[in-house]
């Protein structure tokens, strides 16, 4: 019953903090959860990538090896993390951001940071909204449980925002 | 409720700290070790304690040492280009009798080396990095929660001792996150600072040692004028050039470890009981090894693993008796080849040794510590 996520994109979008909250919404629901990153010595526009791993049972090796699910918000972390994915894996794209998908059997694409700005104001809860889109393609931690772990890590004037960007990537997927 | 929560490696060994009664933290920010920092920060004043950033490493090392000697359980943080420059001031502690805890969160060196990439070659270092016959403790966390509980353990080891202590973490667990459940204030033992039995009059000397061969020196501001240098000194705390008194303070600092050696020599085992082979791993590099031994196990290979937890002093009796039982040992660890060598002057030749050695900036893969198990235990399955 093991998930493996795999959050990619540049340093500032914020995909490192999506990946923490999901397993502390996973944490919160009593599974067993570790998260782990690498990312360049840059504060922004450098590589920067996530692991999430939940399990019923003890992790042990702290990184994916098989990935379920890769989320990539830009086009040179989508080149570059979705050749491992699982056969039945799903990758996700930011529509505009990665303008050339890469060949994958399931590729589901949302306008991420476009839905962000748009509806929400800034490119900022862009990570959010791919929050949202993940957690009902994963499938595995209830949405009001995200929503719990999204508000106890945002700034509170920023929760309302941060809650229609959650529901506004969740319904984004069909 | 469950007390469940997700943490970062860094946070808990910040907690186990102030959990142990840190009370002072002076540092200066380095990757991968700045959120221990950033945690001491915001929590120290919570506490009543003092965080304070210097201008330097080497500072950060001299003000723990003054907060020390006047009384409060203290902490620094940094990686390898910053536990270089604490180095002089590390064998101060030791010479001094200082308690003081230097967490590593190691990061690939030489040098700056590669910034935020995991690696475990600060072992020997930790052992020798400062100049002259000394004793060192340091243990090394493969999980969030031993973050934790190898802080607290650094901590009441420094304090009782009267020794510098190293927590040698590593980037694999410094910035992980995974669920803890982290015990009450009231669970753990804490080890008070020890206060001197008598006074002057009653002729009390700060660096007499007591039964365990640890001296008693009054805190600064306690009434009692004690002198501190790293020079050899006697009992009053004084300089002295002699044969006689030189070769007892570097005996005494030597055996007032090496007599409670058991006790602080932690090693966990792992499927040994019917082991042929035995991978032998720490830090976070254990936690892949012991993948890859429950992969071999399902093929058929009997191995397993030992891990060390006190990295020194060096588990000399674990690996002598490992090395009479199973035919080979694998180490593995996250650097050229540094604990291998320990481990092949314990087994003596008992036993075959062999290294898995990774130093490219990414962490093992279980396949890779597994296709050495094979290897080691010659495709028997």
């Amino acid at each position: 019953m093991r998930k493996q996520i795999r959050l990619s994109g540049s340093g500032g979008q914020g995909v490192i903090t999506a990946a923490i909250i999901y397993a502390e919404a996973a944490v919160a629901e009593g599974w067993e959860a570790v998260q782990s990153q690498s990312y360049g010595p840059e504060a922004r526009g450098g590589a920067s990538k996530s692991e999430v791993i939940i399990d019923k049972e003890p992790i042990y090796h702290p990184h994916v090896s098989v990935p379920d699910v890769v989320l990539a918000m830009t086009q040179k972390a989508a080149d570059k993390y979705h050749a491992d994915l699982h056969e039945d894996g799903i990758l996700v794209l930011d529509t505009d951001l990665v303008p050339e998908p890469p060949k994958c059997k399931n590729v589901i694409r949302i306008p991420i940071t476009k839905l962000a700005v748009e509806e929400v104001g800034k490119s900022l809860f862009a990570n959010i909204v791919a929050l949202g889109a993940l957690t009902k393609i994963i499938g595995l931690v209830d949405l009001e449980s995200v929503k719990t772990a999204v508000s106890h890590r945002v700034p509170p004037h920023t929760i309302d925002q941060n809650m229609k960007a959650l529901q506004l990537g969740y319904d984004a997927v069909k | 409720m469950s007390k469940a929560r997700l943490m970062q490696g860094n946070e808990a060994c910040t907690e186990g700290a102030l959990a142990a009664g840190v009370r002072f933290f002076g540092g200066y920010p380095i990757t991968p070790s700045t959120e221990i920092a950033e945690t001491m920060a915001k929590k120290l004043p919570q506490y009543g304690g003092t965080f304070i950033q210097m201008e330097d490493e080497i500072a950060s090392m001299g003000v723990v040492l003054g907060a020390s000697l006047a009384g409060k359980k203290a902490l620094t943080a940094s990686s390898g280009p910053g536990i270089s420059l604490k180095q002089e001031l590390i064998g101060y502690a030791a010479a001094a009798e200082i308690p003081v805890v230097i967490v590593n969160v190691q990061r690939v060196g030489p040098s700056t080396g590669q910034p935020t990439a995991p690696s475990q070659g600060d072992v020997m270092q930790a052992r020798w990095g400062t100049h002259g016959d000394h004793p060192m403790i340091a243990l090394s966390p493969w999980s969030v929660k031993e973050a934790f509980d190898t802080a607290v353990m650094a901590v009441n080891y420094s304090e009782r001792f009267r020794t510098p202590v190293i927590l040698l973490m590593d980037e694999i667990v410094g910035h992980l996150r995974e669920k803890v459940e982290l015990p009450d204030a009231a669970e753990l033992d804490i080890y008070p600072r020890r206060q001197p039995s008598c006074t002057r009059a009653e002729g009390y000397q700060p660096y007499a040692p007591a039964e365990d061969l640890v001296p008693n020196v009054a805190d600064f501001g306690t009434g009692n004028r004690i002198h501190v240098t790293g020079l050899i000194h006697d009992e009053t705390g004084f300089p002295v050039g002699n044969p006689k008194i030189t070769r007892e303070a570097i005996d005494r600092l030597h055996q007032k470890i090496a007599i409670a050696a058991d006790e602080i020599t932690h090693v966990e085992e792992y499927c040994m009981d019917d082991a042929e082979y035995a991978v032998v791993a720490f830090g976070g590099t254990a936690r892949t090894a012991y993948e890859a031994v429950l992969q071999a196990r399902a093929k058929g290979i009997k191995v397993g693993m030992v891990r060390l937890i006190t990295i020194w002093p060096f588990a000399d009796k674990a690996i002598k008796a490992l090395a009479a039982k199973v035919k080979g040992i694998l180490v593995t660890e996250l650097n050229y080849g540094q604990l291998v060598g320990e481990v092949e002057r314990a087994v003596a030749g008992k036993c075959d040794v062999k290294l898995c050695a990774k130093y490219d900036m990414t962490i093992f893969e279980p396949e890779e510590i597994l296709s050495d198990i094979e290897a080691l235990a010659g495709g028997k399955a």
